[in-house]
C-alpha cells in the first residue's frame, strides 16, 4: 500500500523539478526571515534567483549543530513566534540543547510522512499501534503518535518504562504495531519470557524501530522472538523527527520522503558530493519546513544513497543502513550524547577533576550510562566520613546530568588519578555494547 | 576533647585497600582502630592512627582521597553494660550519634563516635565527668 | 489509497491569528454563554442522544435493562436519576473494550491507568472525541487570557498520563507555542522558562513550589527574571493557602483545573479570572453531587461525591460515573459571563486513593508489588510528607532476616523502589525496617499516613 502514489512514486524528472522548484522558495524565505542565512549567502555573494534547480544545491553553504547552538534557543527560526505550535529539542554538544520549532503546518507535513511510512509497513487504520518511544521533548514519542492518530490507526501512548504493564496491554488489547528502540524491543521479548507471554499470545505483527543502529542479527532475533515484520525508521529532530526515511515491504534501504527532505552524501572532510553508492556523510535540506528550515544540515550520520525504482513502486531514493558518525556522538537508549555534554558538567563542578570517562554498556538489552569521575583531593574534606555525604554529592552530579544529557547517569565517582588518561577520539567513552 | 580520624574513600574493586595500608605502612603509622562503611559501589574507610596529620600528608601523596575529619574517644570501663550508660547520657541530652566503633585497649573500653553537635557534646562529657581521651593518651595507650 | 493522495500538505486547518475566539474573551462564545435555561435545553437533547447511543452497547443495554428503563425514559433533565450509575469497577470488569460504543477501528486514541494488579481502566478516544477534549483545554486556557503568542510549557507527565498529551493538544489548538517538557528534570524547565520566555506553565501545585525552590538555589527571580502570567495547576488536591502561597511565590495568578482520565483528561473544568470556583463545562457534562451513602442528591452548597455524566464522547460514553471526589456546587452564574456550574476544590474522596503529586494511587498496589518480595513481612507502612517544599511518598516495610550483608539490603531497597515505581508512575523513598518495628494491625489496618501540610 502507498499512502500518497502521487508524492511517493513521481518520476525523477518531475520530482526533480519540484525539488528545484521548493529550493528556490525556501531559499528565499530564509533569506528573508532568518539573517543568520542571508548573511551566509551574502557572503558568498549568492542571491535566492541563483537557485533554480535542484544542482543549484551545491553553491548553498552548510548548516552544523555549531550554528544551532550559537543561534540558541530562536535564532534559526524562520515563522514569528505566535505561528510557532510545537517545539522539540535533542542534544547539543555542550550545555544547550538544539531546539527546533514547529508550525502546525509542519506537524501536518510530519504526521504524512509517518501516515507514508506506516502505510509502507502494511499498518491501516484497522490496526493498534503502541507507541513506546520517550514522550515529550524528544520527537521519537509525539512525532509517531501523531502519524497513527494521522493514518486512524488507535495509537496507546505507551512510553516507555513499565514494560510488564505494557506488555499485559500488548496481549489484553491485540496490540498490532509496535514504535520502540530495537533495544527495548528485545527487552520486551525477555520480559515476555520472564512473564511467560509466548509469541502465539499477542497479535503484534509490525514493528517500527529506530532511533539507535541496530542490525541484521538484531532485525532477525526480533522478528523471531515478537512475531512481528521489523521496519527501520529514521529520522533526525534539526530536520524533522521520525519518517525522513522508513524501510518498505523490500526492507532493502530506507526511502527518503525526498520532496520535504533532500538527501545528499559527501565527503566529510573535503565536504564534496560524492557519487550515488558510495559511503559518506548524510546531509539532508528541508524542502518545505516553516518553523526551523535547515540548508544543507550535516548529519554526521555516514551511510550511502540507492537511487533508482524500488520494486515497491516508490521512485524515492533509499538510504542504506547507518554505518557510523564521524563525530564523537553516542546514541543511548535512542538518545543522543555528546561526551563534550558530559564535560561541561563536569568542568562546573569544583569538587571533580577535569578528568571524566563515560562507559557505555547493554545490559539485558538495556543501554546503560555510567559516568566515572575523580574525586579532586582538596574537596574531600571531613564532612565525608559518611556514605550518606559522598552520595548527596553523587546525586548533585547526577542531577546536573540528567538535566544536560536528558536520561539518567549512573555516577562512579572514582579516587583521585584512577581514570586512565588517554588520547584521540575515544578518550573519553568506553562503549562496551556489542553490536 | 576530640580526636582526628582519617576517612579514606574507597571503591569497591581489589587493590584499593592495600594501596591504603601500604601507603601506611611505608611512612610506618600505626592503626589504633578501623572501621569500613560499605555500600554496593565503594567504602569510607575510617581509621584511628598514630600522627594522624602525617598519615593524612602521605596518603595525599599516594593520591588517595582522604579526609581528617573531628571524633570523640571515650574510655569506658570493660564491663557489660558501660557502653548503654554512655550512649544514654547523649540521648538524654538530645544528641545522635552518627557512628560509633569500638576497640579494647590496655583493659580499657574505648568507643570513637562522632555527633550532630559536638559542641553540646563536649559540655555532656564535661558535665557527666565521662573520660574523654585525647591523641596524646591515645598514642601512649597504644 | 487513492483518497488519500491530495491531503498532503495543508492537513489541519489553520487557525486564524486570534484562535478562534478572535478578540473575544471567550474561545467558543456560543456554548460558554449560554443562559441557564439554554444550557439545560441543550444538555436535555444531548443526553437523549447519549442514551440512545450507549443502548447499543450490551453493557449498558443489560444494566437499562436490570433498571427497568429504556431510552425513551428519558424526557426531561431531572430524568438522569433514572439511570443507573457507572463506576470504575465496572471499566475493570469490562476490560479491555467491553464499553466501546463504536467500532474498534474508529478509536484512534486509548489512555489506560497506571498498575499491573488487576485490570487496568481503558479509555478509548475517536478523532471527534480528541478534539471535543483539545477544544475544552483550548477554551480553558483562552478563559484565563492565553493567546496564541503565548509560550506555554507542560511539565505533566506524557504518554499514558493524560495530563501530558491533553494540555499539549489543547495548546496547539489554541495555537501557542507549545513546549512538550515533561515531568521533572527541574533544572532544564527553569532553564526553558527563561530561554524560550515560557509565559505559562501547567503544573501539579506541589511541582511549582519545588521549581520555585529550584530557581531560589539558581539565584532565578521568577518576577525579575521570567515571563510568566499565568499558572495552571490542578491533578492534586491543594488548599486555597497554598494557591495564594504559589501566587505570591511566582508572582503571577494561578488557575485551579480539573480533569479525569476517565472523562477525557484535563479539561473537564477550569477557573475563570474570578479564581470562585470552576466552571465545569455543561455542554460537555452533566454534574451531580450526590450523598455518597444514599446515592441521593445533596442540596447546592452540600459537600457530596461528584458524579458525571458525559454528554458529546463517541468512543465512550460514561452514564453518571461516580467519580470518588467530594466536592460542592459554589454556584450556577458568575460575573465573567459563563453561566456553566462553579465547582468548588475536591475537598478528599469518597475511597481510599492516594493522590501524590498528580499521580493515582491505590494502597492495594503498593501491597501486591511488596508481597512479591519473600525477603520482607506482610507488615508495612505508607506515609506521605511534604519535604523542602516535595511531597514524597514513604514506604516502610519490616525486613523478615537480619543481615549484615548492607549491599545485599541496599540492591533491595533499590529493587522494590524500581518496581514500586513501575507500579505506581512514581519512586517512593523505601525503608526497609527491623521485624516488629512497625504498628501491628488490629482489624482494619492503618496502612497511610498523610503528614503533608496541603490539606485544609
Amino acid at each position: 500500500m502507498i499512502w500518497n502514489p502521487n508524492k511517493e512514486c513521481m518520476s525523477r524528472d518531475e520530482r526533480s523539478a519540484l525539488q528545484g522548484k521548493r529550493l528556490h522558495k525556501i531559499v528565499e524565505y530564509v533569506y528573508h526571515n532568518v539573517p543568520f542565512y542571508r548573511n551566509k549567502l551574502q557572503e558568498m555573494d549568492i542571491r535566492p534567483d541563483d537557485i533554480q534547480t535542484i544542482e543549484d544545491i551545491t553553491k548553498l553553504p552548510f548548516t552544523t549543530k555549531k550554528d544551532l547552538r550559537d543561534n540558541y534557543p530562536f535564532g534559526l527560526q524562520a515563522a514569528p513566534q505566535s505561528e510557532i505550535i510545537r517545539v522539540h529539542a535533542s542534544s547539543g554538544t555542550t550545555g544547550n540543547p538544539t531546539i527546533v520549532g514547529y508550525t502546525r503546518k509542519d506537524i501536518g507535513v510530519w504526521s504524512e510522512c509517518m501516515a507514508r511510512c506506516l502505510t509502507a509497513y502494511g499498518v491501516t487504520r484497522d490496526d493498534i499501534f503502541s507507541v513506546a518511544y520517550g514522550y515529550g521533548l524528544f520527537t521519537g514519542g509525539l512525532g509517531a503518535h501523531y502519524g497513527v492518530e494521522h493514518l486512524g490507526a488507535s495509537v496507546i501512548p505507551a512510553g516507555t518504562g513499565n514494560t510488564e504493564k505494557h506488555l499485559k496491554l500488548i496481549r489484553d488489547l491485540g496490540i498490532t504495531g509496535l514504535a520502540c528502540t530495537p533495544s527495548y524491543a528485545l527487552y520486551l521479548a525477555e520480559t515476555m519470557d520472564k512473564l511467560g507471554i509466548r509469541k502465539e499470545d499477542i497479535k503484534l505483527r509490525v514493528g517500527a524501530f529506530g532511533a539507535e543502529p541496530w542490525t541484521e542479527n538484531m532485525r532477525k532475533e526480533i522478528e523471531e522472538r515478537l512475531g512481528l515484520k521489523g521496519y527501520n525508521i529514521y529520522g533526525l529532530s534539526e530536520v524533522m523527527g521520525p519518517s525522513v526515511s522508513y524501510e518498505c515491504q523490500m526492507q532493502h534501504g530506507s526511502h527518503i520522503c525526498e520532496d520535504h527532505f533532500y538527501p545528499e552524501i559527501i565527503n566529510p572532510t573535503t565536504l564534496e558530493p560524492l557519487p550515488a553508492g558510495q559511503t559518506g556523510e548524510l546531509v539532508f535540506t528541508t524542502l518545505t519546513k516553516e518553523g526551523m528550515p535547515v540548508l544543507r544540515y550535516r548529519t554526521r550520520d555516514l551511510c550511502s544513497l540507492m537511487p533508482g525504482t524500488c520494486d515497491c513502486g516508490r521512485t524515492e531514493v533509499r538510504m542504506g543502513r547507518i554505518e557510523g558518525r564521524s563525530d564523537d556522538m553516542l546514541i543511548i537508549r535512542g538518545i543522543n550524547v555528546f561526551p563534550s555534554q558530559v564535560e561541561s558538567v563536569v568542568l562546573s563542578m569544583p569538587e571533580f577533576a577535569p578528568r571524566y570517562m563515560l562507559v557505555v554498556d547493554r545490559v539485558n538489552n538495556l543501554d546503560t550510562l555510567q559516568v566515572q569521575v575523580e574525586i579532586r583531593q582538596e574537596y574531600f574534606t571531613g564532612v565525608f566520613d559518611t556514605p550518606a555525604a559522598v552520595d548527596q554529592l553523587e546525586k548533585k552530579l547526577a542531577t546536573k546530568l540528567k538535566s544536560v544529557l536528558s536520561i539518567a547517569a549512573k555516577v562512579q565517582l572514582k579516587a583521585p588519578n584512577t581514570i586512565e588518561r588517554s588520547q584521540g577520539k575515544s578518550a573519553h567513552v568506553i562503549d562496551r555494547r556489542k553490536l | 576533647m576530640t580526636v582526628h580520624q582519617l576517612s579514606i574513600f574507597i571503591e569497591n574493586r581489589s587493590g584499593t585497600l592495600i594501596k591504603v595500608l601500604e601507603a601506611l605502612k611505608a611512612a610506618n603509622i600505626q592503626i589504633i582502630a578501623s572501621t569500613i562503611a560499605d555500600t554496593a559501589e565503594y567504602g569510607i574507610y575510617r581509621l584511628i592512627c598514630s600522627e594522624p596529620m602525617r598519615a593524612c600528608e602521605e596518603l595525599k601523596k599516594a593520591n588517595v582521597a582522604v579526609a581528617l575529619s573531628d571524633v570523640f574517644a571515650l574510655a569506658i570501663d570493660d564491663k557489660p553494660g558501660r557502653a548503654a550508660d554512655a550512649v544514654k547520657t547523649f540521648s538524654e541530652a538530645g544528641i545522635s550519634i552518627a557512628y560509633m566503633y569500638s576497640f579494647l585497649l590496655r583493659g580499657k573500653g574505648i568507643l570513637i563516635f562522632r555527633t550532630d553537635d559536638n559542641e553540646k557534646a563536649v559540655k555532656v562529657i564535661a558535665d557527666n565527668q565521662l573520660q574523654s581521651i585525647n591523641e596524646a593518651d591515645l598514642s601512649e595507650l597504644a | 489509497m487513492d483518497t488519500n493522495s491530495n491531503r498532503q500538505e495543508h492537513l489541519t486547518p489553520r487557525p486564524t491569528r486570534e484562535g478562534q475566539g478572535g478578540g473575544s474573551a471567550f474561545f467558543n462564545p456560543e456554548f460558554e454563554t449560554l443562559s441557564r435555561t439554554e444550557i439545560e435545553a441543550l444538555q436535555l437533547e444531548r443526553l437523549k442522544e447519549t442514551v440512545a447511543h450507549c443502548y447499543t452497547n450490551d453493557f449498558y443495554r443489560k444494566k437499562f435493562d436490570e433498571a427497568g428503563i429504556t431510552p425513551d425514559d428519558i424526557k426531561t433533565l431531572a430524568d438522569v436519576r433514572k439511570l443507573p450509575f457507572t463506576t470504575k469497577q465496572d471499566l475493570r470488569e469490562t476490560y479491555p473494550f467491553g464499553m466501546a460504543c463504536v467500532p474498534i477501528r474508529d478509536c484512534v486514541r486509548l489512555h489506560s491507568s497506571s498498575g499491573t494488579t488487576g485490570n487496568p481502566t481503558v479509555i478509548l478516544h475517536t478523532k471527534k472525541d480528541l478534539d471535543e477534549w483539545a477544544n475544552q483545554v483550548a477554551r480553558n486556557l483562552w478563559m484565563v487570557g492565553l493567546r496564541p503568542d503565548d509560550v506555554f510549557q507542560n511539565s505533566s507527565g506524557y504518554g499514558m498520563f493524560t495530563g501530558g498529551l491533553g494540555f499539549q493538544y489543547g495548546a496547539e489548538k489554541l495555537g501557542m507555542l507549545t513546549v512538550p517538557a515533561a515531568a521533572g528534570n527541574s533544572l532544564r524547565q527553569i532553564k526553558f522558562i527563561k530561554d524560550f520566555g515560557t509565559t505559562a506553565i501547567h503544573a501539579i501545585p506541589s511541582y511549582v513550589t519545588r521549581l520555585y525552590e529550584v530557581m531560589q538555589q539558581e539565584g532565578v527571580d521568577p518576577r525579575r527574571d521570567t515571563k510568566l502570567k499565568v499558572l495552571a495547576i490542578g491533578a492534586e488536591p491543594h488548599s486555597e493557602e497554598q494557591r495564594k502561597r504559589i501566587e505570591e511565590m511566582m508572582g503571577v495568578k494561578a488557575y485551579n483545573s480539573f480533569g479525569m482520565s476517565e472523562m477525557c483528561g484535563p479539561g473537564v473544568g477550569f477557573e475563570c479570572p474570578e479564581q470562585n470556583g470552576m466552571h465545569f463545562w455543561e455542554d460537555y457534562y452533566i454534574v451531580e453531587i450526590v450523598n455518597p451513602e444514599t446515592l441521593e442528591p445533596v442540596p447546592d452548597g452540600e459537600i457530596g461525591e461528584l458524579v458525571l455524566t458525559t454528554l458529546c464522547r463517541e468512543a465512550m460514553p460514561l452514564l453518571r460515573y461516580r467519580t470518588r471526589d467530594l466536592t460542592r456546587v459554589l454556584g450556577r452564574t458568575c460575573p465573567c459571563g459563563r453561566n456553566h456550574v462553579r465547582i468548588d476544590r475536591m475537598r478528599g474522596r469518597s475511597d481510599d486513593m492516594i493522590v501524590l503529586r498528580g499521580v493515582n494511587i491505590f494502597p492495594i498496589q503498593i501491597e501486591k508489588i511488596l508481597m512479591k518480595f519473600p525477603e520482607v513481612g506482610t507488615n508495612y507502612l505508607i506515609t506521605l510528607i511534604t519535604e523542602d517544599n516535595n511531597d514524597q511518598m514513604i514506604v516502610e516495610v519490616e525486613v523478615n532476616e537480619a543481615t549484615d550483608d548492607f549491599a545485599k539490603l541496599q540492591a533491595l531497597e533499590k529493587e522494590i523502589r524500581h518496581q514500586l515505581g513501575d507500579e505506581i508512575l512514581l519512586k517512593p523513598i523505601v525503608k526497609l525496617v527491623a521485624k516488629g518495628s512497625l504498628p501491628v494491625s488490629e482489624g482494619k489496618a492503618v496502612r497511610v499516613v498523610d503528614k503533608r501540610k496541603v490539606f485544609e
